[in-house]
């Protein structure tokens, strides 16, 4: 038998080749992958690992043939768009909390748990229907529990998601956002994760992911974002998929308290190939505090540098391009060492970071404090505030204050939707202007509702988790930030765009809150059981006695061996005894 | 070695008839299982850190599963508490069955179907009479067939005739012989092998009712399933007993092992497992020394070999049966249309002679005891 092949005919050159033709590319797709290694000023290390696919098709096109054929983007998400008219797809899990103050900002945030949102298209007549429908699949393929999100914990968010891809829908009725703080991710999760890269996790940067080094860490985050987006060589868009994954490793569990990292040490292998599907394959280590090699060593050397303008600062990177063979050396691995040489100096402290916290006392009430810090010394910006809150805690609305500078700040935009009993949560959305240099703090106050005993989870005495708050910002930047999208920009730096030089855009999560709820003692049924049983046997036996029981005069019966005695004498004919 | 030797007769069929009687034997040991898939549930019910060897149990039955075969697709796999990647654990990602960390059963390549608050026992009993809402992914539903195999396995808290869910809701044993009977009725096995390490975890399988069954327990009703052995850096105890022995048993066989049924109920003896380990073959039609242990715990395909050339585009003549292909399938058909053995004669339930008492011992409260005499 004769195996034919059955794979089309791909061009497999790159963008900037096909933009000479000007002739409507067949369907292709190319994939890149990237590794940024930033050491942090607190000792830790942080690596952030982006796999983009681009594929020049359309998953939405009515009156078409269903797409059927995927090579580099995976089946099992493509079909999940199409299925569901996805229009775009955000979805992270995480493990830790990303500690704004010590380290910096990540290039991709991400809250405590699991978060969802998604925009669909605007043909979508049932969007609540495919929602639903959406996170099952998705708890399938990402061995997930997202089977919890339902209408009690899913918001519209008017403002605070708009599209990072191509997208005129400002109709907010198209979007949903669902968040699981208690959301575990383990093995089980990275497991599924990694099957959707092209390579798996046999060959390229993905041979790193060892679930036993990546879970002992600080912070662990890894998220899937599909959208749309517009290539500038191509006239039809095009679906990009990311995989990103962010790890920062503790410089004392992980590190042994020694300032030096190298791949191996944080992942316990090393580099031997490029992904032989990806166009490109680049490590980028950051290396902007350490200008002449003053503070740290690192080996191997490399001639590439690249310069990247970035959350607002213009960074230095050293590139080590894997799809070279000179990167391995003699012993085809390649395992980047950074040695300390010196200490770093105080890190520069981020513009907007937050904080969130419940007050009070008692199981009855409390109060809900943000805390929203503005470290800039003399611009005043706006943000966009958005808190989700359970129904079960039940806001207090007209308690709401916003102080900043002990002063009353005034939001210019405020959007609530109140919450309905075990349908729908709270959702406040506000603009507040944060003055320069300033703390601000958003208060309300809050009851604690009383569930029914079937609501409660197996071990209620926990708490229950109230998802982050989100703070979308445009930050004003230092640096002029490059607004002109080319295929030769680093994934890190290209993952949102660019609207205006002078700002970038920041979102900010605060903490989960873990708030304990009045729990019911669960014997208490039993118990009542017991005692009404009781109460009621012992009443009405009484009162039945007293209603039937009559005396009677009753001879005694003799004895068993009497009345032996007795038949025998019967049957002897010998008179009985008495 | 069976498919050699019926590839070396099948010439001879045709042209002799006394090696009929020889080769119905051959094929009949060949055929013997009448399974063609193999479908396994692997469910740990307890919640909370110090029951870290429940989730062990269960990821070493997990773990030998995936190693005899079956694929992550063919297994439902239920547990209701994360240890792994719990901040308890001093090694993340990773749940270590023997002491010093000898062997990590979690490892790198896991699918956990049902976690945390989603095993329940409505959960539970909905994926295996195969009721689920339609929005289930396949992942999560037991998608087996009249020729599946499947191997249950259940590990947690357990009384007399119940197991215990997440320390909030019970199984018990009768709801559990029901579920089977509607898998059964539904034709939703082949033959079902019920393996339960609990405390009195022979009370669970008292109850069956329905043909097929093998069930296998880790003590007798009245008696605790202890567990083996603490690890002091993780400073709860590693694995129970019963299944620490089954595991190692486990590891010794392989896809091609001829082990049997029999091997699998002297595991863990009273001298090593200080409970007795219970077994229960009487729903089962074939002889226990006759199945394979890669029948449950592996997906051994059978396989025959031919060196003929089949054409598969003519689609109009049927294929020529053998006579030995006619005698298996007769067989297949008995087995499958044999009626369930008659239940045994009980005494009246509890409840009936309760309520017999009560209205008697009233009746002769109210008439006095003299009228005792006229009755008897």
């Amino acid at each position: 038998m004769q195996w034919q092949s059955t794979d089309v005919e791909v061009n497999r050159s790159d963008g900037t080749k096909n933009s000479e033709t000007f002739t409507p590319a067949p369907a292709k797709d190319q994939f890149q992958e990237e590794l940024v290694i930033r050491p942090l000023h607190s000792g830790d290390i942080y690596a952030s690992f982006q796999f983009r696919t681009l594929w020049d098709t359309d998953f939405l096109q009515e009156g078409q043939k269903k797409v059927s054929h995927y090579r580099l983007f995976p089946k099992s998400l493509g079909q999940v768009l199409s299925k569901f008219s996805v229009q775009e797809l955000h979805i992270s899990f995480t493990q830790g909390f990303w500690r704004t103050m010590q380290w910096g900002q990540p290039f991709i945030p991400s809250p405590p748990g699991a978060e969802l949102w998604v925009w669909f298209h605007h043909t979508v007549s049932d969007v609540d229907g495919n929602w639903k429908e959406l996170t099952n699949v998705l708890s399938g393929i990402f061995c997930a529990s997202l089977n919890f999100i339902d209408m009690t914990n899913t918001v519209q968010p008017s403002a605070s998601f708009k599209p990072l891809g191509l997208g005129n829908a400002t109709d907010h009725r198209f979007l949903r956002y669902a968040t699981l703080p208690r959301e575990i991710v383990c093995t089980e999760n990275l497991t599924p994760w990694k099957k959707l890269l092209p390579c798996g996790s046999k060959a390229g940067l993905a041979v790193l992911m060892k679930s036993e080094k990546l879970f002992h860490s600080s912070f662990h985050s890894q998220a899937v974002h599909i959208r749309p987006i517009c290539q500038a060589s191509f006239f039809s868009k095009s679906w990009e998929l990311r995989q990103t994954l962010n790890v920062v490793f503790d410089h004392y569990t992980s590190g042994q308290g020694k300032k030096e990292w190298s791949l191996f040490k944080m992942f316990s292998r090393t580099l031997t190939e490029a992904c032989p599907l990806a166009s490109s394959s680049k490590v980028y280590v950051d290396i902007t505090d350490n200008p002449e090699g003053e503070l740290f060593e690192l080996s191997p050397a490399t001639p590439l540098l690249s310069q990247a303008v970035v959350l607002g600062d213009r960074r230095t990177y050293s590139v080590y391009d894997l799809t070279r063979a000179e990167t391995f050396g003699q012993l085809r691995s390649f395992n980047l060492l950074l040695r300390w040489k010196g200490d770093s100096g105080d890190m520069l402290r981020p513009l907007l970071h937050a904080e969130r916290y419940v007050a009070g006392f008692g199981l009855q009430t409390g109060e809900i404090h943000t805390v929203i810090y503005n470290n800039h010394p003399y611009r005043a910006f706006p943000v966009l505030l958005m808190d989700s809150v359970p129904w079960y805690l039940q806001l207090y609305i007209h308690t709401l204050t916003v102080t900043s500078k002990s002063r009353d700040n005034k939001p210019s935009y405020i959007h609530y939707q109140p919450a309905k009993d075990r349908h729908r949560p709270h959702l406040l959305e506000m603009l507040i202007q944060l003055p320069p240099h300033s703390m601000t703090e958003v208060t309300v106050q809050f009851e604690r509702a009383l569930l029914k005993w079937t609501e409660y989870t197996p071990d209620p005495n926990h708490g229950f988790y109230v998802g982050s708050s989100v703070i979308s910002a445009l930050v004003p930047s230092m640096v002029a930030m490059s607004t002109n999208f080319t295929q030769d920009q680093p994934l890190f730096s290209s993952f949102v765009p660019v609207k205006e030089e002078s700002s970038y855009f920041v979102r900010v999560y605060t903490e989960p809150l873990l708030v304990n709820l009045p729990t019911p003692d669960f014997s208490m049924p039993y118990n009542v059981i017991c005692l009404t049983c009781t109460v009621v046997a012992v009443g009405y036996g009484s009162f039945y006695n007293l209603l039937t029981r009559t005396f009677q005069v009753d001879e005694p019966s003799p004895p068993l061996a009497k009345r032996l005695a007795n038949f025998i004498r019967r049957i002897r004919g010998v008179p009985l005894l008495a | 070695m069976y498919s050699l030797s019926l590839h070396f007769f099948y010439p001879w069929i045709y042209l002799k008839k006394r090696i009929f009687t020889f080769c119905t034997i051959e094929t009949g040991q060949f055929f013997s299982s009448g399974h063609t898939n193999n479908w396994a549930v692997l469910v740990c019910t307890s919640r909370f850190w110090f029951n870290y060897r429940h989730v062990a149990n269960t990821l070493s039955v997990y773990r030998s599963v995936k190693r005899l075969g079956i694929p992550d697709s063919h297994i439902v796999l239920m547990l209701a508490d994360d240890m792994a990647c719990n901040y308890r654990n001093p090694k993340p990602a990773t749940v270590f069955s023997h002491k010093n960390m000898e062997l990590n059963v979690y490892g790198d390549d896991v699918e956990v179907d049902y976690r945390g608050y989603e095993v329940t026992v409505e959960n539970f009993l909905r994926v295996l009479t195969g009721r689920l809402p339609p929005s289930t992914p396949r992942s999560k539903r037991l998608l087996s067939d009249d020729r599946s195999n499947i191997l249950i396995y259940l590990t947690g808290h357990g009384g007399n005739g119940f197991l215990k869910f997440q320390d909030s809701e019970e199984i018990s044993n009768m709801e559990l012989a029901d579920a089977f009977e509607q898998m059964w009725q539904k034709r939703r096995y082949n033959e079902l092998l019920f393996i339960i390490d609990t405390c009195q975890g022979a009370s669970m399988y008292e109850r069956f009712y329905s043909p097929n069954l093998m069930a296998l327990a880790s003590s007798q009703v009245g008696e605790d399933s202890l567990s083996h052995q603490p690890d002091l850096a993780i400073g709860v105890h590693l694995m129970d007993k019963y299944t620490f022995y089954l595991l190692e048993f486990l590891e010794e066989v392989h896809p091609a092992s001829q082990a049997n049924m029999n091997d699998l109920f002297k595991v863990c003896p009273q001298s090593q497992c200080v409970s007795t380990p219970g077994h229960r073959t009487d729903l089962f039609q074939r002889n226990p020394g006759s199945v394979l242990i890669t029948d449950f715990f592996g997906s051994v395909r059978k396989v025959e070999i031919t060196k003929d050339t089949i054409n598969l585009t003519s689609s109009v003549k049927p294929p020529i049966q053998s006579i030995a292909e006619h005698h298996v399938l007769q067989f297949v058909a008995d087995v499958s249309s044999q009626n369930p053995k008659q239940k045994d004669w009980h005494p009246p339930d509890g409840f009936i002679l309760g309520l017999w008492t009560l209205i008697l011992l009233v009746f002769f409260q109210t008439y006095g005891i003299k009228h005792l005499k006229h009755i008897f």
